[in-house]
């Protein structure tokens, strides 16, 4: 188990690099002089020099990327291009906020999701299984902007129960958790049909199985069969794909944080590339990157955790 | 607990969208407590049908007919909480293949406290205490440590002590042992076989063991029922059947087994055909396609069913008391 983390640890940092040779690449690639856009035509020579060199535009980009990594590694993110702070105040600014919104629409869509699929395989070919089957495939469907906009319509314009913009008063529980409700519910509904979907799906499968006859040859209640003897199985696909899944939202945090203006790493990383923002962009992506392959990983490990099989492949 | 088994005039078919699958048809068994019942065939005769009705676990799709008494009570006509209830206290089935029967997250341990959920008497280290003594009675060394293994750490020999040793634990009425050694080796079944015959002394409910395997018939039961095409075609004590089959397909069955011949043949003998389709079961005798014997009446006319004395029956034309 420890050998298979280290591993997958020191995968995790190979792919960190990669990122960011590629966004380095990416910067390198795109056409016109970052200085030249960030500053408008009529800068003054000496004045894109300054912001060049500042942005360490003039070293090789094989140089840039290595002392990109030297800073980093203690804890130097660099510089706003703008305001001068330091980026990696500027993330952990942001971070908690989008983290709480990521988390909260996780768990959300978990506490939902899991529960409907383990109902609709309970009372599979019934109309409780065909209404939840329905409801999941519409809700995939529709984009989470689009649950924001009209969320943002219908709660915060016409009923005016909840607020349409911000994170809320700083301090105050209640109206940070109000805050929350309209973006956490934008990202969570579709993630609750995929989850209901898959949960239902791999739990189907496993139902068919002998050691599931076993159990009901003891007669074991039908919930107990689904919630330990089946859902711990087939639980393991599905913590596979929210791992994959936390990508992506936290890409649809960076729309829903810009529907609903809350601060976040969504809004910074959306406003530092309209501004050429590099040393931001950099920063952020780099400890975006770092949380998701975390993830990625706890998750690997997760599963060795629930399934002995995966566990012993991976001792041996 | 234990009292008898009678399945009288049972039929069961599968509902599939082309068309009812008569799996099992008009068959009458009865077992009483102390028996050893065995029930043989080739594969698809129904056997695992049969067992699996007696054990309720039948699939949704599937109707049945005639009655299921057991202790006096209409199995088939219960409902499913009712028949929920029974399973796993009077009624214990030994699954087929061990290598699969145990859920593979979780601990033989694990599992084994929970298959005794009907003791509500029992707290979980009294469980765990009885599930180490049943462990240890069918055979298994150092069972406190066994119990926190997990199935794929168990060899498949072990694997199916301990899918009796569940059964056991429940103290059944009636415990059923489907296919209990077809997934073994030779050497494995033998000693699974060596096991049950000494379980047998010390149990008194009735025991069904199913099987294709002649041999393992022979060994552990009082008395079989041979069945062919979802049907019973001859009945009766082990040493009848073997000795004095009457029925053209035992006896077919009993000529195929390897191990009554005594010279080394070039090839096996088989029997020639196949068994009928059962979404149209023919009208009259179900092995007369097949048959040497086969006459007139045969193909079109349902044979009845012959008593050759008092427990030994053939369902056939060619048969006289």
């Amino acid at each position: 188990m420890l050998a298979y983390a280290v591993k997958r640890i020191g995968l995790g940092l190979l792919i960190l690099v990669l990122v960011m040779v590629a966004m380095y690449a990416a910067v390198f690639l795109v056409p016109g002089d970052p200085a030249t856009v960030a500053l408008g035509p009529r800068a003054t020579p000496e004045l894109k020099r300054l912001l060049i060199e500042r942005m360490g535009l003039d070293l090789p980009v094989w140089w840039q990327i290595v002392e990109f990594f030297r800073n980093a590694l203690t804890g130097n993110l660099g510089y706003d291009v703008w305001s001068n702070r330091p980026v990696s105040t500027l993330v952990m600014e942001a971070l908690p906020n989008t983290l709480i919104l990521g988390l909260t629409a996780l768990a959300v869509a978990l506490l939902i999701g899991v529960p409907l699929g383990c109902l609709s395989v309970m009372r599979r070919g019934t109309l409780a299984d065909a209404v939840i089957g329905v409801l999941s495939v519409g809700v995939i469907a529709v984009p989470s902007f689009v649950v924001a906009i009209y969320s943002l319509l219908l709660f915060a314009v016409t009923l005016r129960w909840l607020p349409a913009i911000g994170a809320g008063e700083t301090g105050d529980i209640v109206s940070q958790a109000k805050a929350l409700v309209m973006p956490a519910a934008a990202i969570a509904l579709g993630w609750i049909g995929y989850i209901a979907r898959m949960v239902r799906a791999s739990m189907m499968e496993v139902m068919g199985e002998p050691h599931i006859r076993t159990a009901r040859s003891f007669g074991l209640p039908e919930w107990k069969i689904v919630s330990k003897y089946a859902l711990r199985i087939a639980i393991i696909p599905t913590i596979s794909l929210v791992a994959v899944g936390l990508g992506s939202i936290l890409s649809s945090a960076v729309f829903v944080e810009a529907v609903f203006a809350r601060p976040g790493i969504g809004k910074l990383i959306t406003d530092a590339v309209n501004t050429r923002n590099y040393p931001v962009v950099m920063g952020t992506v780099l400890i975006m990157t770092a949380i998701y392959v975390s993830i990625t990983i706890a998750a690997d490990l997760l599963i060795a955790r629930l399934d002995p099989r995966v566990r012993d492949v991976f001792r041996g | 607990m234990s009292g008898s088994l009678a399945a009288s005039d049972l039929s069961v078919r599968y509902e599939t969208p082309h068309g009812a699958v008569h799996a099992l048809r008009h068959v009458d068994i009865e077992a009483h407590p102390g028996e050893v019942i065995g029930i043989v065939g080739e594969s698809g005769c129904g056997k695992s049908t049969l067992v699996t009705a007696l054990a309720n676990l039948l699939p949704a799709n599937a109707r049945i007919d005639g009655s299921i008494s057991y202790n006096g009570v209409d199995l088939a006509k219960l409902d499913a909480h009712r028949q929920r209830l029974l399973r796993g206290d009077e009624i214990a089935l030994v699954s087929q293949d061990p290598m699969t029967a145990f859920n593979p997250v979780l601990t033989i341990g694990d599992q084994l406290v929970d298959f005794q959920h009907h003791r509500k008497d029992l707290g979980r280290a009294q469980k765990r205490s009885r599930i180490a003594a049943m462990l240890g009675r069918v055979g298994i060394a150092d069972a406190e440590r066994r119990m926190d293994c997990y199935p794929h750490e168990l060899s498949g020999g072990m694997r199916q002590r301990v899918a009796i040793a569940a059964a056991l634990l429940t103290d059944p009425g009636l415990l059923i042992a489907d296919e209990p050694t077809t997934a073994l080796d030779v050497t494995m079944e033998a000693q699974i076989i060596h096991l049950m015959r000494e379980l047998r002394r010390e149990y008194n409910g009735i025991i069904i063991v199913v099987s294709h395997h002649l041999g393992v018939i022979a060994e552990l039961c009082d008395r079989v029922y041979v069945m062919y095409a979802g049907e019973v075609v001859e009945g009766g004590e082990v040493d009848a059947i073997f000795h004095d089959a009457r029925h053209p397909y035992t006896q077919a069955l009993l000529a195929c087994d390897p191990a009554r011949f005594h010279e080394k043949l070039e090839r096996l003998p088989t029997i020639p055909g196949t068994p009928p389709n059962l979404t149209q079961p023919p009208s009259g005798c179900v092995y007369a396609p097949r048959c040497d014997r086969a006459f007139a009446p045969c193909g079109s006319v349902a044979p009845p069913l012959v008593k050759l004395s008092a427990s030994h029956v053939a369902r056939c034309h060619a048969v006289t008391p």
